[in-house]
């Protein structure tokens, strides 16, 4: 008789009803406990940083051709680097000039380009750009290791593209990381702005075609540790890049904000004004806002999972 | 004399000194051997270059707390691993790790995440290491962990009390109806004994080698789960054959009685373990419905206990005696798998109770055997295999009321 009141109370034990109580992790900035513990030092293994990437454009050697168009000479060189893409996280990656992204190679519309390529690893490797050019020059032959080759073609059409490792098979050779900006400026111009370059990427760390950690410019949650600085009421251009393997897509999100969508940037007047985009894998937009206030604004891919993989940083607006 | 001493040479026997030599002579050359590996140089050619190999088994995923989760880790592998970050349930959250994030060989830690789980529901944690290697675990229901107090230590008890205790002692209790049957009766139900000890083999055996088979492979699960059968077999042998040696036959009746109630006292130990542990970790709701069905289970075991010492007349003291050492051992078993269950003190426990059923099974044929000489009868008979086949059969039949 005693044992049978007993062993209710054991069988309703575990199903008792109570709400779970908010973490005591909670932060202010609203992201609990999903977070990396530590940091990437940016001068331990890196030896490149994903806040100053933000703004490190490359024009390249510049001078002037007998015909008048100005010339961009750009040296890239492709290795083998372990790179540290979350805090204590190593990938055994592949680079253009020692970083993931490569150099992001900036020019204005009309000029020519050439691309001193050296092939430094053990491994075949290639250039391939987006825009205009010879189909000998489209990177489709891979390079031998120890050898170089020379790229030249006109920067056309304006507007915001990558360019990537094009050697089979492709999807390993672009995920370790041989991929960059390539941004054509209008020969017009655009309004001054404080310009951000942002290239969606991510990595699988175990070599099993899914990604395990979701960035902007390669470190997971490294805007969410270190907020990128903005002024209020400032124009904010951002040069969006998509080359996040596996998945088909990732998008961006901007908290209490919209922004307009310039899609591959190869037109001037805006297809969207939205606060969520999506980009296909390849795919690139620019993305132009203000932000009225001061204070911190979230963005991060509106797919959760990446966001909480590690794609998810912050905005700093100040007066 | 020296004449004889040189046409048969002896072997000299080496002095003392050099015999200490000889024995300490190798050890000194293992250990320079061991030094040179080391040091590199001599086997590096084949280890150059090579990629770190990276082992973490993940023994438990405890929920003390609403808000958090507690996870068990040790380093089967070769070398250190270092735990980088943590995943739960495909998203990177905060951790920290008792007593480091670098592992050494064959060393544990504790991972502490503070992750708001949910109750009844599944989750999933991943350990990432430096090179990115991911190690899973995966939680299927989630349920908050018992916590070590002096109520929940009570409800082991009791979990323990109605797989063991209760229904042993209930079968016991048809002793006065044995002693009135024939001994031919006796001897079917003493082959009915062995019919619910072999069902009890099995069971135990084929636990035990699962739990062997998931134990990380450095720690050779399937050796420590033999070893603990052999000894333990041997074990009861040689203090039940030192026993025998001595006493009458009455007594060697009671004997082989204490022998079946320590043998299935130590599946009992088991028993109470998988119980103990899957209400602890959630897998399973320890209802009515279940702990009717080891009754009705466990209550065949009292009858084998009984049945050697039908013809006799044994104190009260005794079967309580027997009773215990039969039941009792549930509730330690309820208690350690309820609070400190791991698989590789599983997997001994399994294989001690897999010998000594082993062992009480070669006791009670034994005992079948010398009552078939005294009647002058075949052991084998009709009675006797109806008898096995119904122990049997009544074991399987109410454990389909005992799925764990």
């Amino acid at each position: 008789v005693l044992g049978a009141a007993s062993l209710i109370s054991i069988a309703s034990q575990p199903a008792k009803d109570q709400p779970t109580p908010p973490t005591h992790t909670d932060h202010a900035d609203g992201h609990g406990g999903n977070l990396m513990v530590g940091d990437v030092d940016p001068n331990n293994i890196n030896h490149f940083d994903p806040t100053a990437m933000l703004t490190d454009w490359d024009y390249g050697k510049v001078s002037q051709m007998p015909n008048g168009q100005t010339l961009r000479e750009f040296e890239i060189f492709a290795g083998e680097k372990e790179i540290e893409i979350a805090p204590g996280i190593l990938f055994p990656a592949w680079t253009y000039n020692g970083r993931v992204p490569g150099p992001t190679l900036r020019a204005t519309e009309g000029d020519h380009i050439r691309i001193h390529f050296t092939n430094g690893t053990g491994h075949p490797h290639s250039m391939h750009f987006h825009g205009f050019h010879l189909p000998q020059m489209d990177g489709l032959i891979p390079v031998p290791s120890g050898q170089d080759f020379i790229y030249g073609f006109d920067a056309v059409p304006f507007g915001l593209h990558l360019y990537h490792c094009h050697t089979l098979p492709l999807k390993r050779h672009i995920h370790k990381g041989l991929y960059g900006g390539f941004l054509i400026d209008p020969k017009v111009g655009r309004e001054p702005a404080h310009e951000l370059f942002m290239m969606m990427n991510a990595f699988d760390t175990n070599f099993d075609s899914a990604n395990d950690v979701y960035a902007v410019n390669t470190v997971g949650f490294h805007y969410q540790r270190h907020p990128i600085q903005i002024k209020v009421n400032e124009l904010i251009r951002m040069y969006v890049v998509n080359i996040t393997e596996f998945d088909p897509i990732n998008s961006f999100h901007l908290h209490a904000n919209f922004f307009d969508v310039y899609r591959t940037g190869t037109r001037l007047t805006t297809n969207e004004y939205t606060d969520t985009i999506m980009l296909a894998q390849g795919e690139r937009a620019i993305l132009e806002t203000r932000f009225k206030y001061p204070g911190q604004y979230m963005f991060h891919a509106h797919i959760s999972e990446f966001a909480e993989l590690g794609w998810m940083g912050m905005f700093e607006v100040s007066e | 004399m020296s004449d004889t001493t040189l046409t048969t040479p002896v072997e000299p026997k080496p002095r003392s000194v050099s015999r200490a030599i000889w024995a300490i002579l190798p050890l000194i050359l293992l250990a320079g051997v061991i030094v040179l590996f080391v040091s590199g140089g001599t086997i590096a050619p084949t280890t150059a270059k090579l990629p770190p190999i990276e082992e973490l088994s993940i023994s438990k995923v405890l929920l003390p707390a609403p808000d958090q989760m507690i996870v068990h880790v040790t380093n089967s592998g070769p070398q250190p691993v270092t735990i980088a970050q943590v995943i739960i349930d495909d998203a990177y959250w905060t951790f920290s790790v008792e007593p480091n994030n670098e592992i050494q060989r064959l060393a544990s830690a504790t991972i502490k995440v503070p992750y708001p789980w949910i109750e009844g529901e599944a989750h999933t944690v991943s350990l990432i290491t430096s090179t990115g290697a991911q190690f899973i675990a995966s939680v299927p229901v989630a349920l908050e962990t018992p916590a070590i107090d002096f109520k929940t230590f009570l409800n082991f008890a009791l979990i323990g009390l109605y797989v063991g205790i209760v229904p042993v002692g209930l079968g016991m209790m048809w002793h006065p109806f044995m002693r009135g049957l024939k001994r031919r009766t006796l001897d079917a139900i003493l082959a009915l004994t062995i019919g619910l000890l072999v069902f009890l083999l099995i069971e135990t055996a084929s636990d035990g080698i699962g739990i062997a088979n998931r134990i990380p492979g450095t720690f050779r699960g399937l050796i420590l789960f033999s070893a603990g059968g052999l000894l333990s077999y041997l074990l009861i042998q040689i203090i039940s054959s030192r026993k025998r040696s001595k006493k009458d036959e009455a007594s060697n009746r009671l004997n082989v009685s204490r022998l079946l109630a320590t043998g299935i006292g130590l599946h009992n130990l088991a028993e109470g373990l998988a119980v103990g542990a899957a209400y602890a970790s959630g897998a399973a709701a320890l209802g009515a419905f279940l702990v009717i069905g080891f009754i009705l289970h466990n209550v065949t075991e009292g009858i084998g206990i009984a049945a050697p010492v039908a013809e006799d007349q044994p104190p009260l003291k005794t079967f309580l005696i027997l009773a215990g050492l039969a039941g009792l051992p549930a509730i330690l078993g309820a208690w350690i798998g309820g609070f400190i269950y791991s698989d590789i003190a599983a997997a001994i426990f399994l294989g001690v109770g897999t010998g000594a059923i082993v062992q009480v099974i070669v006791e009670v044929g034994k005992m079948l055997m010398r009552h078939a000489q005294r009647d002058n009868a075949s052991v084998t008979s009709w009675r006797n295999a109806i008898g096995f086949t119904l122990g049997l059969g009544i074991m399987y039949a109410t454990a389909l009321l005992v799925a764990v």
